[in-house]
C-alpha cells in the first residue's frame, strides 16, 4: 500500500492471505472482520425489510402469505438487532479505534477479542441455519413471546440458541473493552482525559456485561422448555408468561442503550473535530453515558403497560423512564453548545452527526409519547411503536454507524472517498428514511397494528408512501456503499488527519502500523478535545 | 516481527491485574446468569409457597449435606495449592489440585445417584407420575433439574480448567512468578462452591 514509507508497514500489510485475517490477533483486522459480517448483515436485514415494504404496498396477501411474512419479520429483528445493531459499533469502530484513541497497540485480551468474532459466526451461522434446517425461520417476533415461542412448530430453538451465543460474544467484547480502559490508557491518560467515544464504549461495556446474562438464561429457559419439557413458562403446567416478558425486557431495554450510546460517542468524536473547538461540557456527556446506562435498568417495566401490571409499578416504571430523557438531552445541549461559534466545516460525517441529532430527537420524543401511560395504552402494538424505535435505531445508530465509517474511513484504509458523491447520498438517504419512516408514526396514531401482513382499505395511501421510502433509502444506500468500494479499490491517498482532528488515532499513519504508534503519542493538552487554535468563549 | 518501538502501555505485556480483573468481571456475568433463575425461584415459591414445601420433601438431606461439605472442601484444597505455588512449592500446588479434582468427582458421582433415583421414582417431566403432580410441585422441580443442572456443568467446566492448569504447573509454565491462571481457575471454582451454597438451602432446607 502507498500509505506508508516510514520503517513499519501498515497493519494491511503486514501478513497476506485468507489466515492471516480470520486468525488475526490484531484489533484493527478483528474490526475490519466485524466490519464486513456486520455490514453484510446488515444487507441481508435491509433486503428482508425490503420485502416487508412491497407486501404493504397493498392489501392483501401480493408476494408473501401470512405465515412467510411472519417468518420475514422474526428474521429481519433477529438479524438487525442481534446480528447488525449490537455488535455494529462497539465491535467494528470500538475494536479499531479504542485501543488507538487510548495510545496503545491492543485490547487487553487479543485472544478473547478473536473468540468474540468467532463466536459472533457461529450464531450467525446458527441464525440463517433456520432458513435450512428445521421448519423454518421463527415465527415469533425477535421478542420470542412464551408461551407462543414454545408451541410453534418453527425452528426456534435454533434461533434462541443463535441469540445466546451472540450474547456471549457480546459478553466477551464488553469485559475486553473494560480492562483495556481500565489497564491500557497512555501514561498521564487519567479517566477525564479520554475520548467521550471511549466512555461511551465504557458505559455500554458494563451493560453488555451485566444485562446479557439474564436474556442467556432466559432463552436457555426457552430452549429447556421446547427440548427438555422443562415447562418454567406455559400456564397449562403453571408456569407465568408475563415473568418471561419481565426476563426478556430487563435484559432488552438495557440492549437498547447497548445501541444507543456508542452512536452518541461516534457524535461526540465527530461534532468538535468538525467545528474545531473544545467539546461543551464534556464531564457531563461522560457521566451522563453512565447515567443513561444505570437508569436504562430500571425501566423494562415501560414495554409491559398492557400486559397486566399493578397501577404503582406501571406509574413508577413510566416516571422512570422519563428520567431516561435528562441525561439525553444533556448530552443533545452540550453538541449544539459545541457547534454555538464554531469553525464549522459541513463535512459528510458532520451531515450524518447533525441528521443523528434530528432523527434521534424525533424517535427520542416519540420514546416518551409511549412511555407515557394513557397514550401507550392506544399505541402500544401500532405502528407507532415501529416508527419510533425505527426512528431511534436506524435514523440514530445506523446513520451514527455510517458517520463513523465516513469520519474514521481514510484513517482505516488510508484513501479518501469522493466527498460530492457522499454528500449526495447522505441526502438521499435522510430523505427515504423520513419517508420511509413518519407515515408510520402517523399511522400509528390510526390505529394501525404492527406485525400484520395485511391492512384495512384506509391505511393505503400512507402505506404506499412508506413503500416509496424504501426504495428511496435503499437507492441512497447503494450510492454510498458503491462510493466507498470504489475509494477502497483507486481512492486518491488521504492524509494522516484529513479532518485536523486531535485525538490519537490522528496522530499515527492512514491506514495505522501494526502496532499503532512509532512513537509514543503526545496527549492534548487540557483535554482531548483541547483545539489549538479555537475561539473558547 | 520486526518491531522496533514498542508502547509502555502495551496490551501484550503480561498483566496479572488485567487478567484479574477480567475474570472478576467474568464471574459477575456468571453470578447474573443464576441471578436470573434465583429470580424465577423466588417468584414461583411465592405464588406455591406450599408445593415448594411438600416437594422439598422427596429430596435427601444427607446426600445434599455431604455434597456441600466435598464442595466446601474442594474450595478450601484450590486455594491452599494456590498459597502453595506462591511460596514455590508446585509439587504440593498440583496435590492439592489432584484432591480438587476427586472432590469434584465425588460430587458429581453423588449427584448422578440423586437424580438416577429421582428419574427412577418417575420426576424427571413428562414421566408418568411427574404428570400427576400438582403444578406447583412441577414447578419445583423443573427448577431443581435446571438449576443444579447447570450447576453441575459448571462444576465440569471448572473441573476441565484445573485439570488444564495442572498440565502447566507440571510443564513449568505456571509457576511461583507466574500464576494468575491457577488463580483465576480457583476464583472460578469458589463461584461454583458459592453458586451450590445457595442452591443447596433453597432446594434442601427450607422447610
Amino acid at each position: 500500500m502507498t500509505g506508508t514509507s516510514a520503517s513499519q508497514p501498515s497493519y494491511l500489510d503486514v501478513t497476506k492471505g485468507l489466515f492471516s485475517w480470520i486468525f488475526t490477533l490484531d484489533h484493527k483486522r478483528i474490526g475490519l472482520l466485524y466490519l464486513y459480517t456486520v455490514g453484510s448483515f446488515f444487507l441481508v436485514g435491509v433486503i428482508l425489510g425490503v420485502i416487508m415494504r412491497l407486501e404493504l404496498f397493498n392489501p392483501g396477501a401480493d408476494i408473501i402469505e401470512a405465515q412467510t411474512y411472519n417468518q420475514v419479520f422474526t428474521l429481519h429483528g433477529v438479524i438487525m438487532v442481534f446480528l447488525f445493531i449490537i455488535p455494529s459499533i462497539p465491535a467494528v469502530f470500538g475494536n479499531f479505534f479504542l485501543p488507538i484513541m487510548l495510545g496503545t497497540d491492543d485490547v487487553a485480551f487479543p485472544r478473547i477479542n478473536l473468540m468474540s468474532w468467532w463466536l459472533y459466526v457461529i450464531g450467525a451461522i446458527f441464525a440463517l441455519g433456520t432458513l435450512i434446517f428445521g421448519d423454518g425461520p421463527a415465527d415469533t417476533g425477535w421478542t420470542f413471546y412464551a408461551p407462543y415461542s414454545v408451541k410453534t412448530g418453527t425452528n426456534v430453538s435454533m434461533t434462541v440458541l443463535a441469540a445466546f451465543v451472540l450474547g456471549f460474544s457480546s459478553i466477551l467484547t464488553g469485559l475486553n473493552f473494560i480492562v483495556t480502559i481500565h489497564r491500557l490508557r497512555a501514561p498521564g491518560m487519567g479517566f477525564n482525559d479520554m475520548p467521550l467515544f471511549s466512555w461511551a464504549l465504557y458505559a455500554t461495556s458494563w451493560i453488555q456485561l451485566l444485562a446479557t446474562p439474564i436474556i442467556g438464561i432466559t432463552l436457555l429457559m426457552i430452549l429447556a422448555e421446547r427440548v427438555l419439557g422443562i415447562g418454567l413458562f406455559d400456564p397449562a403446567i403453571g408456569g407465568d408468561p408475563i415473568l418471561y416478558q419481565h426476563l426478556f425486557w430487563i435484559y432488552s431495554h438495557p440492549a437498547v442503550y447497548i445501541m444507543a450510546l456508542p452512536a452518541m460517542g461516534i457524535v461526540s468524536e465527530i461534532i468538535p473535530t468538525f467545528s474545531q473547538r473544545t467539546i461543551f461540557g464534556y464531564k457531563a456527556i461522560a457521566y451522563s453515558s453512565m447515567g443513561i446506562a444505570l437508569v436504562g435498568y430500571f425501566v423494562w417495566g415501560h414495554h409491559m403497560f398492557t400486559s397486566g401490571m399493578s397501577g404503582p409499578s406501571a406509574w413508577i416504571f413510566s416516571l422512570l423512564t422519563f428520567f431516561v430523557a435528562i441525561p439525553t438531552s444533556i448530552k443533545v445541549f452540550n453538541w449544539l453548545a459545541t457547534l454555538y461559534k464554531g469553525s464549522i466545516d459541513i463535512e459528510v460525517p458532520l451531515l450524518y452527526a447533525l441528521a443523528f441529532i434530528f432523527n434521534f430527537l424525533i424517535g427520542g420524543l416519540t420514546g416518551l409519547v409511549v412511555g407515557a401511560l394513557a397514550a401507550d395504552v392506544h399505541l402500544h402494538d401500532t405502528y407507532f411503536v415501529v416508527g419510533h424505535f425505527h426512528y431511534v435505531m436506524l435514523g440514530g445508530t445506523g446513520f451514527a454507524f455510517i458517520g463513523g465509517l465516513h469520519y474514521w474511513f481514510p484513517k482505516m484504509w488510508g484513501k479518501m472517498y469522493n466527498k460530492a458523491v457522499a454528500k449526495l447520498a447522505f441526502a438521499i438517504i435522510f430523505i427515504g428514511l423520513n419517508i420511509l419512516y413518519f407515515p408510520m408514526l402517523i399511522l400509528g396514531v390510526m390505529g394501525m397494528p404492527r406485525r400484520y401482513y395485511d391492512y384495512l382499505p384506509e391505511f393505503h395511501t400512507l402505506n404506499q408512501v412508506s413503500t416509496v421510502g424504501s426504495w428511496i433509502m435503499v437507492t441512497g444506500l447503494i450510492i454510498m456503499l458503491v462510493n466507498l468500494f470504489i475509494a477502497h479499490r483507486k481512492g486518491k491517498k488521504a492524509p494522516d488527519n484529513p479532518w485536523n482532528g486531535i485525538t490519537l488515532e490522528w496522530q499515527t499513519k492512514s491506514p495505522p502500523p501494526l502496532y499503532n504508534f512509532d512513537k509514543m503519542p503526545k496527549l492534548a493538552k487540557g483535554g482531548p478535545y483541547n483545539y489549538p487554535n479555537a475561539k473558547n468563549s | 516481527m520486526e518491531h522496533s518501538f514498542s508502547l509502555p502501555n502495551s496490551g501484550h505485556n503480561y498483566d496479572a491485574k488485567a487478567s484479574k480483573l477480567g475474570m472478576w468481571l467474568f464471574l459477575y456475568t456468571e453470578l447474573l446468569l443464576f441471578g436470573g433463575l434465583f429470580m424465577v425461584y423466588m417468584v414461583y415459591r411465592a405464588l406455591n409457597p406450599d408445593a415448594f414445601l411438600i416437594a422439598s420433601f422427596n429430596l435427601n438431606v444427607w446426600l445434599g449435606t455431604i455434597n456441600t461439605v466435598v464442595l466446601l472442601t474442594s474450595s478450601m484444597t484450590v486455594a491452599m495449592s494456590i498459597t502453595a505455588i506462591q511460596k514455590g512449592n508446585s509439587k504440593l500446588s498440583l496435590i492439592l489440585l489432584a484432591l480438587t479434582v476427586a472432590a469434584a468427582v465425588i460430587f458429581l458421582v453423588i449427584k448422578y445417584f440423586e437424580w438416577g433415583a429421582k428419574i427412577e421414582h418417575g420426576f424427571w417431566p413428562g414421566m408418568d407420575h411427574f404428570t400427576n403432580l400438582p403444578f406447583g410441585e412441577q414447578l419445583y422441580f423443573y427448577l431443581y433439574f435446571f438449576m443444579t443442572g447447570l450447576h453441575g456443568l459448571h462444576v465440569v467446566v471448572g473441573m476441565v480448567f484445573i485439570l488444564i492448569v495442572m498440565k502447566k504447573i507440571k510443564n513449568g509454565s505456571q509457576n511461583k512468578n507466574k500464576n494468575q491462571l491457577l488463580e483465576n481457575s480457583g476464583l472460578y471454582w469458589h463461584l461454583v462452591d458459592l453458586i451450590w451454597i445457595y442452591l443447596f438451602p433453597l432446594f434442601y432446607l427450607i422447610h
